[in-house]
């Protein structure tokens, strides 16, 4: 490594460090070792060409991938990418599982009861999202408490309501939003497009934009953060704001999708299959950082283990423990993987 | 400048106009306490001052009051001329007094450009202009001879020394007219420290910036700095010019102070 003391024409090295090696299986542990998202793309890459080709005829069929993709990976990548931002500026929302719950109801209330218009009451419903992301972020950043405690409460107080005023009851989709719900979530492929989209553009701001740049410069080292004048509360009260309001759409989603509203759903569940798509796909729980394509990544394996199984006709009963290790084995990649990272450099 | 060592209050420059930075008749007591009493300080245009003293002798709390942290409980401070209030850090970071503090302030997952330009990043269409800010910083590092693997390395990466002169050179590229260095050879090793003293050296040939480095190490400080002040318990007590001292007589001051301490303490203690 050069020396700053040194006065020779420098010699700019890649950021890896070394001019690759020759030898291919050095290159592709060098590209596993650089690239976060790597070893989650392998991983989904794998899985689906085995359950393609063990069970061709009924995984590969449209209908299955359109299930695959759409009902079962794109709730978890929505919620995944307002994950990954907290979870990069050092914070997580265990409560956004509770807006997916909240928000369809609030939609049903809004036309059924009061009467709104079918779009004023969507966005309404959405704007909660916003506002619960702004309580989190209020008690979080303001009153100084642990995200982890925030969110278990905010999420519990919304529960509460949703039963309380619901009755515990399911609802029907209001008639006047069932044209609408074609684009939100009805339509076969319709969520997965919005993942899609939604990765697309948030990739954009995490690694294009100065709130992504700021979002790991929080989560990296906040006091140093603020002496260079960022204002880190304020970015933990977007994310959270973000992450809630994304929970909103995926709750009308999923409304509109099983084309019922249904006080059962959401909950913890997909908030943690969503946290756990993050962590899989490189998100450290420590800060500083992680990546949107990473957690789309980790929600196509996390999904295609659910449908693969169930298409394979095996007991959903031991997927738990696959989704733990997996949990548990992709964290201790992180982590070994960052310290080669960082001695791959000399 | 004075030539003799003069105690308690040191004369200001007979003209005072050309300096960067003076700090007045500054004291800070905190309850009971007072941590500085009637410190007079000031840096010349391009002069590089190197602030001594023991733990505890308050330059913490003098480095604190400069860079905008805590207001001082009187005194004035005087920007190149002109008195000002420093309100926060990043108010005294935008009239020209950057600082870097021991913890250095990079983010450690950031490359060398974006810690470079943190917060005041460029942007077009709400997009980085990474090309613009990457190209900016190399110029900028290969300017003031700071040498590094590469921009686009993650800080982490890099060494200690190195680390602190990404800080430094990101004060610098701030516009910077007065840097504030706390403790920058802290921690490191003879190599690494050689090579931040290079950089000061560096700085100070080219003169646009001028300095106060908190130090520890009397050899060091003499090497790098034009003047040299002393900070004994809150009062600055020695002011001279670095060619006209040595490392003996800043060693004989201060233990000589220590033996005063330690014969008061004694005193007091058997009475």
């Amino acid at each position: 490594m050069s020396e700053i003391t040194e006065r020779s024409p420098q010699t700019v090295s890649p950021p890896g460090g070394q001019p690759a090696r020759s030898n291919p299986l050095g290159s592709v542990f060098g590209l596993l070792a650089r690239q976060r998202e790597a070893t989650v793309f392998v991983v989904a890459v794998v899985l689906l060409l085995y359950f393609g080709i063990r069970y061709n005829s009924t995984f590969v069929s449209s209908t299955n991938l359109a299930n695959l993709l759409s009902e079962t990976a794109a709730p978890i990548i929505i919620i995944a990418i307002g994950e990954v931002f907290l979870l990069i500026c050092g914070e997580i929302d265990l409560s956004a599982g509770f807006v997916y719950l909240f928000a369809p109801f609030l939609m049903h209330y809004l036309i059924d009861f009061y009467g709104f218009p079918v779009i004023l009451a969507i966005i309404i419903s959405l704007l909660f999202g916003v506002v619960v992301g702004w309580c989190n972020g209020f008690l979080t950043v303001t009153m100084g408490l642990p995200s982890f405690i925030t969110t278990l409460g905010t999420g519990f107080i919304l529960l509460g309501l949703t039963l309380t005023t619901s009755h515990a009851y399911p609802a029907n989709i209001p008639a006047a939003s069932v044209g609408i719900g074609r684009w939100i979530g009805a339509a076969p492929w319709s969520q997965f497009i919005w993942a899609v989209v939604l990765t697309a553009i948030f990739y954009v701001v995490l690694n294009r934009t100065k709130w992504g740049l700021h979002t790991v410069a929080t989560g990296g080292n906040a006091l140093g953060s603020r002496e260079a004048g960022i204002k880190t509360g304020r970015i933990k009260y977007g994310n959270f704001m973000l992450t809630s309001i994304l929970g909103a759409l995926v709750g009308l989603q999923n409304a509109f999708y099983t084309n019922t509203i249904d006080p059962s759903a959401g909950g913890y569940q997909p908030m943690f299959y969503a946290v756990t798509a993050a962590v899989i796909g490189g998100t450290a729980m420590l800060g500083g950082q992680g990546t949107i394509i990473g957690a789309f990544l980790g929600g196509i394996v996390l999904a295609t283990l659910i449908n693969g199984l169930n298409v394979a006709g095996i007991s959903a009963n031991p997927l738990d423990i696959v989704f733990g290790l997996a949990i548990l084995l992709s964290m201790i990649a992180n982590v070994r993987l960052a310290r080669l990272r960082a001695a791959g450099r000399n | 400048m004075t030539a003799e060592p003069v105690p308690g209050v040191p004369e200001p420059t007979a003209d005072g106009s050309g300096d960067a930075l003076r700090v007045e008749h500054i004291s800070k007591r905190f309850g009971a306490v007072t941590a500085l009493h009637d410190v007079n300080l000031h840096l010349g245009q391009g002069e590089v001052l190197g602030l001594l003293g023991d733990n505890g002798a308050g330059k913490s709390t003098l480095i604190k009051i400069m860079c905008g942290f805590q207001p001082p409980t009187s005194g004035r401070i005087v920007l190149e001329g002109q008195e000002v209030t420093l309100k926060s850090v990043d108010h005294a970071r935008t009239l020209g007094i950057d600082t870097v503090f021991q913890d250095l302030a990079l983010i450690n997952e950031l490359t060398v450009y974006h810690n470079m330009f943190l917060n005041r990043e460029r942007t077009r269409w709400t997009l980085l202009s990474n090309r613009s800010m990457r190209r900016t910083a190399q110029a900028e590092l290969d300017r003031i001879g700071v040498n590094i693997p590469s921009v686009d390395a993650e800080v982490a990466k890099l060494s200690g020394g190195q680390r602190q002169a990404i800080a430094v050179a990101r004060a610098v590229t701030s516009n910077a007219k007065v840097l504030l260095l706390d403790e920058p050879l802290a921690a490191m090793g003879a190599k690494e420290g050689a090579m931040i003293l290079e950089l000061v050296k560096d700085l100070k040939s080219q003169g646009q910036v001028s300095i106060i480095m908190i130090m520890h190490n009397y050899g060091q400080a003499l090497e790098v700095c034009d003047r040299i002040n002393l900070l004994q318990h809150g009062e600055i007590t020695f002011d001279k010019l670095a060619k006209d001292t040595s490392v003996q007589e800043l060693n004989d001051i201060v233990i000589e102070e220590y033996r005063r301490a330690l014969a008061d303490r004694q005193r007091s203690a058997s009475a």
